[in-house]
């Protein structure tokens, strides 16, 4: 007698508890192989960058929000050095400061989000409320700053809308007193454990030559054992002062990846301590600058102030007619604005380069050859999401 | 030792059991939000009761999601006064945008009135009667 053996069709999502929002994953399995597959992606496409095309470049800034909802910090920092190099203007050394120390609490933020919900994917129920209970730490930082808990919309086109409250420098140091004592638990839980490692290791390998082909970027690839970050290659804000690490693993798995960002984590810590060491005074936007508009007290007082708060508000600023590349290392990975700008007060075209999207086109790669239940723990190494994927 | 490895994860949520919990019961318990938070908006009026809104406009040409809607009342001698104000809550993304630009302070955001949710989208298209109001009120259209 003998078995009759045939490919089979299924479909992973859309709506499915492990996809971290709505991907459909179409599996062509052998047997509990998978033979091929597809990610199918585009379920939460909202028009973003056609949008950025009908308003001007300040109005854009909440959009960027909505991105990588998980790090809007990063996304609204990212858009903005954009938009500051297209004009030329550089922001204020304390703003950059600022805008350093958020977005540094925003990867912390994002990688406890990952950590949580890769965990949870794999069975970890527990990791997920103490990860869930550092990130409302977090947050708590980001509202009483920027006055929002998700949405923060808090950098500015050269600068940042308000400087950090009081007592904001007492509570970030707080944080990062019990932060490592947190992080220590974390691996106590998972590092060693034994589940946790024949689940992850050997799981989703993604070689050094294949993660370069595919173009992938943050900590997939630095988790395949590229020395590649953008902070270090392209300083933005003032990176190049800070003293951290690259994080790389040479195991190309799940595994592997895991230990960059447990590591990311710690090396974000060590820039927040620089940064609030270091942290200069002075203005946190740019004053007298033809593309920002002036103070409130200006505005309720003078009548120039006034005419020109008007304009920029109403027709926007005049940009130089260029095209322009610009990238930050985001807790995803490169998120990268391709600005054509016409002149006019409105972009001609924005194109977003989502790291994401990029990520998720190596799946396939990764997938072949593993087993069905290795494809959740590969969603939750690649830790994308799709707000910035389908943008 | 057996089980060396998930001993150490075990000592670390049992360690847990015998702390306190530090959830926040909503409903019963609040926590307070921060002075900048940006949650429902009202219109600013002068001490003597006079509202502070000119109808420049600028709210709604900034507004992203484009919200606010103004119709300005054209007085007999050619002057622009305080019309219509209107608020779409269910739409606004929350931005913050028109505080920002607003050179009159007359448009503002509570910090503390966050408990304004409705059973119909309609009910959360505030007009100015509603607006004015800094307090918590629930809808605009009652029907």
């Amino acid at each position: 007698m003998s078995i009759e053996s045939r490919e089979m069709l299924i479909n992973m999502g859309p709506q499915h508890p492990s996809t971290h929002g709505v991907l459909r994953i179409i599996l062509k399995l052998n047997g509990e192989k998978i033979a091929a597959s597809e990610p199918d992606v585009g379920y939460l496409h909202r028009g973003f960058e056609k949008l950025a095309e009908n308003m001007l470049y300040h109005q854009f800034i909440p959009y960027t929000d909505r991105l990588d909802y998980i790090a809007s910090m990063n996304n609204n920092q990212s858009y903005v050095i954009a938009v500051e190099k297209l004009l030329g203007i550089e922001a204020p050394p304390r703003a950059q400061a600022i805008r350093v120390i958020m977005s540094e609490l925003g990867r912390i933020s994002s990688h406890l989000v990952w950590l949580a919900t890769h965990a949870l994917d794999i069975g970890a129920m527990t990791v997920f409320l103490y990860c869930f209970r550092e990130r409302e730490t977090i947050i708590d930082l980001f509202e009483e700053t920027s006055g929002n808990r998700l949405n923060y919309n808090y950098s500015r086109i050269g600068g940042v809308a308000f400087d950090l409250p009081e007592g904001f420098k007492d509570n970030l140091r707080k944080f990062l007193d019990i932060f490592p004592e947190k992080l220590g638990e974390y691996h106590r839980l998972l590092t060693k454990n034994r589940i946790w490692m024949s689940r992850t290791k050997g799981v989703g390998i993604l070689t050094r030559e294949q993660a370069i082909n595919w173009g992938v970027s943050g900590p997939v690839l630095r988790g395949s054992g590229v020395k590649w970050d953008i902070r270090k290659a392209f300083p933005y804000d003032g990176y190049e002062n800070y003293d951290f690490d690259i994080p790389t693993d040479d195991a190309c798995d799940v595994y592997g990846r895991y230990l960059v960002r447990m590591e990311e984590m710690r090396q974000s810590r060590r820039i927040l301590q620089q940064a609030l060491k270091h942290l200069p005074d002075g203005k946190v936007i740019l004053e007298d600058s033809p593309y920002v508009s002036p103070s409130k007290e200006k505005i309720m007082t003078e009548n120039f102030s006034l005419m020109k708060h008007m304009v920029l508000t109403i027709k926007g600023m005049h940009t130089p007619i260029a095209t322009l590349y610009s990238a930050t290392e985001n807790p995803k990975g490169e998120l990268g604005f391709y600005i054509v700008a016409d002149g006019s007060g409105k972009p001609y075209k924005l194109k977003i380069r989502a790291p994401s999207f990029i990520n998720i086109s190596a799946m396939p790669t990764m997938l072949r050859g593993n087993y069905l239940a290795d494809v959740i723990a590969v969603i939750g190494s690649l830790d994308f999401v799709f707000g910035e994927s389908d943008r | 030792m057996l089980f060396k490895d998930l001993r150490k994860g075990l000592a670390v949520t049992i360690g847990y059991l015998f702390r306190r919990p530090v959830t926040v019961q909503y409903p019963t318990e609040k926590l307070i939000p921060p002075e900048r938070s940006r949650w429902r908006h009202y219109l600013g009026v002068f001490p003597e009761g006079k509202i502070r809104c000119i109808d420049c406009g600028l709210c709604e040409r900034v507004c992203p999601p484009k919200v606010i809607k103004i119709i300005p009342e054209i007085r007999e001698d050619g002057t622009k006064a305080s019309g219509e104000y209107e608020i779409d809550l269910g739409r606004c993304m929350y931005c913050g945008f028109c505080v920002e630009v607003c050179p009159e302070l007359a448009i503002l955001m509570s910090s503390d009135n966050y408990e304004f949710s409705e059973y119909n989208r309609d009910r959360l298209i505030y007009q100015k009667e509603a607006l004015l109001q800094s307090g918590s009120l629930s809808g605009g259209n009652d029907e």
